[in-house]
């Protein structure tokens, strides 16, 4: 079932007349017909509007750096910002030898009235004297909430201060929650911090093996990027860091030698990817391990990338019997799942990249979009030129690198390059759009108010979004999947995440609990039964 | 897990937190929003802290919480956030249409200072609905002393003495429990023959049922005209001091009604003085399907006593849950020695009867001495339990962590509960909901013993 043009229209019409101004710009039916389909993204949303969205701090403190395992995350600001991240994402973090794990740990300057009316700088200065005599981190990152900004706590001169008191790497990041219009100026902070500072500060000069590469935008959910290391370290490829799940401060500091950026969720760390390829001349590579086909997609790209007939060889052979494994595996689930229909609304990366798994279980995907995504992330990096900044974009500072000196080296010839870019996707993501079909919905920031408005015209099979959709869908007795957090199941990425993947949307879709839904007395008549004999009605 | 903890317990002065046992006023005050019929919960402040309230919530009851949000950006923070909730109020009436909006501020609108009730009289409100508020800054308190400030607000925006002689009514203010809790209080009033009015009342809201249909506005909740009635009531119950005597004292002050304040009823003898309370405000007697309920819980008490007798206990969470849970394991027999809170103990900032003091006479009379403390974290009770360590955990989910750590049996209590579902339906108040909480404290031991037993020592009746 596709919508139209005519029910579209209907359905603005019962908006407020200035949000149906701005939501008309966020809203498309995809139409391959046409040159191009702009949509509006990265945009403020309306006040009222019943929004998924978060806030700049979720995506600093609570995205991009809070699975960095070995550093302690303090959040200056009130209580609830750093209760809400402690532990509530599924970043999975493993204690290596050497590096430390605080995973565990919730640390916040809990700051009161009075911090509020006489600045909190003392107590956060305070409370790293503590943490360092407690923990003894190596490093230490400062996220700033609401308050900090507008009382002015100058939170770099602290953390400035702190580094050289304890002699240990302390940052700082202005991820104020009202900075930008969602949890994207929060990666965008955070990427430009972990840039500026970590990346590039580890002694390592030389890649430590062939094929070194480094994960970006990979948080390990569930165990994702264990899944994807499983695969990548018996292919032969070294992996430097992961950018930042089950990540290391010890290790992204020395991403610099890394020969290749993988980028599997290109919205929360695509800056660092660029300024990776700026200033030490890595080149980065669009991924996506979700889905089995996607997963051996990426594989033969790297291999394409690196270019070496052994490498391509022992590509080949696991693809090949981890296909042989799972493919019937998912066959059998697909045969429950065949021709649904399903919602997908995600983050920044994930409305892209599960549809492609849905499909091979036979799921069409008729209605997509991201809560926080930017346009290129729709329609492909070749819009960036055309992006507008507006007043809520330019808050964010963006910085420039230089090619560094002794560091920056060139993978390869630039005609090596750009011959490898017709290709595969380097250097580029071509965005979401593209993947859709005609008739598909495209929305951007989807709120409630659509949510139900979509689900009555489109009557999708599931709905794949995040925890405070999950309970309104069930209700009306549609199977709800958590992809932020997986329902708590997992991993969901590579060959095996495939697996479980069709494996809990087939028990979705199976559980004999939704036929209980009408009682037994909605639908008999109600008959004056007299008991006969034998105690039968 | 925790394994940089160390056991050696330094003063930190810094009143900073590690592994908070409290979370924000605004997540209180949308919880206690969510108890009125037909209202929309709405955080005027950023997106994020609305997105994390309502992650939490529905996280803890795996049901829909809505709540809209005023969305600030960087400009709003600047030139305040008037001109935002203004357009919110237009949005939400026109796409959501709810009786009621519940604005709760956040950190960043309090401290701009935006003057709300200002912005609610020059808003644009359809004939019939309603806007109220409450101030809700996360740097003082706790989400109780939101959930707290939220249902006053019922009480300052709503009550009304209309009446010449008060009716034989109640008001009930439960507190920061589960909608099972309140359909327990609920039975016992009706049991007892009493007329009451609940609120809030999130029962039938944030438990409703599964029909194959989305309610944005499900049954339950206290309707606007029973909390203007709440004027009229011949007296209030208040259950629960942090979470629910602001609210009673304010319709003392408004409406002269007089109230009495009890611990939230967890266990035996919380139970008998709710009771004897109302017995003696209405001579309404106990009727004996509550003797017997009763009569049951002493039994199973008394036949299993030797399960749990003496066992020491570590209990954190929420400083009336607390407080009751203390009481009851007390009337076990148990041995709590370390008792905990992240709230702040004075009674809502007066210094009158703290949760320290409160909890140290409870102990005294028994006998038993105890790290007691408010306005601390889950950092410090991991250390007293490594410095003195007990057969039992009592707490909410983030106790978890400790309970693995330290390799101790630990049974959920409070809020939130993120990583078991039903418990939100069942009560752990009356005389069912402590023979429930009984049976999960000893089931925790006995699993325990089982798993611990050696085959030759592995008992088949226990
Ligand atoms: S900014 Fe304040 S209100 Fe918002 S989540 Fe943080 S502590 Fe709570
Ligand atoms: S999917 Fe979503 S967009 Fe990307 S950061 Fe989260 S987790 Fe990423």
């Amino acid at each position: 079932m596709a919508i139209t043009e005519k029910e579209l229209e209907e359905l603005f019409e019962k908006m407020p007349k200035k949000m149906e101004k701005n939501r008309r710009k966020h809203i498309m039916i995809k139409n391959g017909e046409l040159e191009s389909q702009a949509i509006e993204a990265n945009t403020r949303t309306v006040p009222g509007v019943i929004t998924n969205r978060g806030c700049a701090y979720a995506g600093c403190k609570g995205v991009v750096l809070g699975p960095i395992k070995d550093m302690i995350h303090i959040t200056h600001g009130p209580i609830g910002c750093a209760f809400y991240t402690w532990g509530a994402r599924r970043n999975k973090a493993k204690t290596e030898e050497n590096v430390k794990n605080f995973m565990n740990y919730a640390f916040s300057t809990n700051m009161q009235e009075k911090d509020i009316v006489f600045g909190g700088e003392k107590k956060l200065a305070a409370m790293i004297d503590e943490v360092v005599d407690m923990f003894h981190p190596n490093a230490i990152t400062i996220s700033a909430t609401c308050p900090v900004g507008l009382i002015g706590d100058d939170i770099n001169a602290v953390a400035k201060a702190a580094q050289e008191r304890h002699g240990i790497q302390v940052l700082a990041f202005s991820c104020e929650g009202y900075k930008g219009v969602s949890q994207s100026a929060g990666h965008h902070i955070a990427n430009n911090n972990l840039m500026a500072n970590v990346i590039g500060t580890g002694d390592m000069e030389k890649a430590p093996g062939k094929y070194s590469i480094n994960i970006l935008g990979e948080y390990n959910i569930g165990g994702d990027s264990w899944e994807i290391e499983r695969f990548l370290k018996e292919i032969g490829y070294n992996i430097v860091c992961v950018m930042t799940g089950d990540g290391a401060w010890e290790h992204i500091r020395n991403a610099h030698v890394a020969d290749l950026n993988l980028v599997q969720c290109h919205r929360s760390i695509n800056y660092i990817a660029e300024k990776i390829q700026t200033k030490y001349g890595t080149p980065w590579l669009k991924v996506n391990f979700v889905g089995v086909q996607s997963t051996i997609k990426s594989l033969r790209d790297m291999a394409t990338y690196f270019d070496d007939p052994e490498l391509t060889k022992k590509t080949e052979e696991v693809i090949e019997r981890e296909l042989a494994r799972v493919q019937p595996v998912i066959d059998q689930y697909a045969k429950i799942c065949n021709n649904k229909t399903a919602f997908c609304f995600v983050g920044g990366s994930r409305g892209h990249h599960y549809q492609g798994l849905f499909r091979e279980l036979g799921i069409e995907t008729v209605l997509a979009g991201y809560e926080f995504a930017h346009r290129d992330d729709y329609e492909g990096r070749e819009v960036i030129p055309d992006i507008k900044t507006d007043a809520d974009s330019k808050n964010i500072p963006d910085f420039q690198v230089e090619p560094d000196p002794s560091r920056f080296h060139l993978r390869m010839s630039p005609e090596k390059m750009e011959e490898l870019k017709q290709k595969i996707p380097l250097g580029d993501y071509a965005g979401m759009n593209l993947e859709m079909k005609d008739g598909d919905l495209i929305v951007d920031d989807l709120n409630h108010f659509e949510t139900e408005e979509f689900i009555k015209l489109l009557q999708p099979d599931i709905f794949a979004s995040g925890i405070k959709d999950k309970y309104v869908v069930q209700k009306m007795g549609i199977p709800a999947k958590q992809l932020h957090s997986y329902d708590y199941s997992g991993p969901y990425a590579g060959f095996n995440g495939a697996v479980n993947f069709a494996r809990d949307v087939s028990m979705a879709f199976a559980s004999p609990t939704w036929n209980y839904i009408t009682p037994p007395w909605k639908t008999a008549p109600l008959l004056e039964g007299e008991f006969g004999e034998g105690g039968k009605a | 897990m925790l394994d940089y903890t160390p056991k050696e317990i330094k003063k930190r002065s810094s009143g900073t937190v590690i592994n908070p046992a409290k979370t924000c006023q605004p997540i209180g005050a949308m919880y206690a929003a969510l108890g009125i019929h037909g209202c929309l919960p709405h955080s005027h402040g950023s997106q994020g802290c609305c997105s994390f309230h309502r992650m939490h919530l529905t996280r803890h009851f795996r049901d829909p919480i809505m709540a809209s949000t005023s969305s600030f950006t960087e400009g709003a923070s600047v030139f305040g956030g008037g001109a935002n909730l203004k357009t919110a109020i237009k949005n939400v009436f026109t796409l959501y249409n709810p009786d009621v909006m519940a604005i709760h501020t956040t950190c960043l609108s309090e401290t701009i200072g935006d003057d709300i009730p200002a912005t609610i009289r020059q808003a644009e409100i359809p004939e019939g609905k309603i806007v109220f508020h409450a101030n809700t800054p996360s740097y003082q308190g706790s989400h109780i002393t939101g959930f707290s400030n939220m249902t006053k607000a019922m009480v300052t925006y709503f009550s009304e003495k209309t009446t010449e002689q008060p009716k034989e009514q109640t008001n009930l203010i439960p507190g920061f429990v589960n909608p099972g809790d309140m359909r327990e209080l609920k039975r016992i009033f009706e049991a007892m023959g009493l007329t009451y009015i609940m609120f809030p009342d999130t029962s039938g809201v944030v438990d409703s049922p599964m029909t194959g249909k989305f309610e944005m506005y499900p049954k339950g909740g206290v309707t606007i005209d029973q909390l203007k009635d709440t004027g009229n009531s011949k007296i209030t119950l208040s259950l629960g001091r942090f979470s629910s005597e602001a609210a009673a004292e304010a319709l003392k002050k408004k409406c002269k009604v007089p109230f009495i304040s009890l611990k939230t009823p967890i266990g035996i003898k919380a139970t008998d003085d709710m009771l004897m309370a109302l017995r003696g405000s209405f001579a309404a007697e106990v009727p004996y399907e509550l003797e017997e309920e009763r009569g049951q819980l002493v039994d199973v008490m008394t036949d299993a006593h030797f399960h749990f007798h003496n066992k020491k206990v570590a209990i954190f969470g929420d400083p009336d849950i607390v407080a009751g849970l203390t009481e009851f394991v007390l009337s076990l027999g148990m041995k709590p020695i370390h008792i905990l809170t992240g709230t702040p103990g004075g009674a809502l900032g007066s210094k009158m009867y703290s949760f320290e003091d409160e909890i140290n006479d409870m102990l005294q009379s028994a006998g038993i001495t105890a790290n007691v403390k408010a306005d601390s974290d889950l950092l410090e009770l991991h250390q007293w339990i490594k410095n003195q360590p007990v057969d039992l955990l009592i707490g909410n989910t983030y106790g978890k962590y400790i309970a693995k750590a330290e390799d101790i049996p630990f049974v959920r209590v409070g809020f939130p509960i993120l990583d078991r579902a039903i418990h939100s339906y069942m009560p752990i108040v009356g005389y069912r909901g402590a023979m429930r909480l009984l049976e999960m404290i000893d089931n925790a031991l006995l699993d325990r013993a089982d798993r611990d037993a050696a085959d030759e020592d592995f008992e088949l009746v226990m």
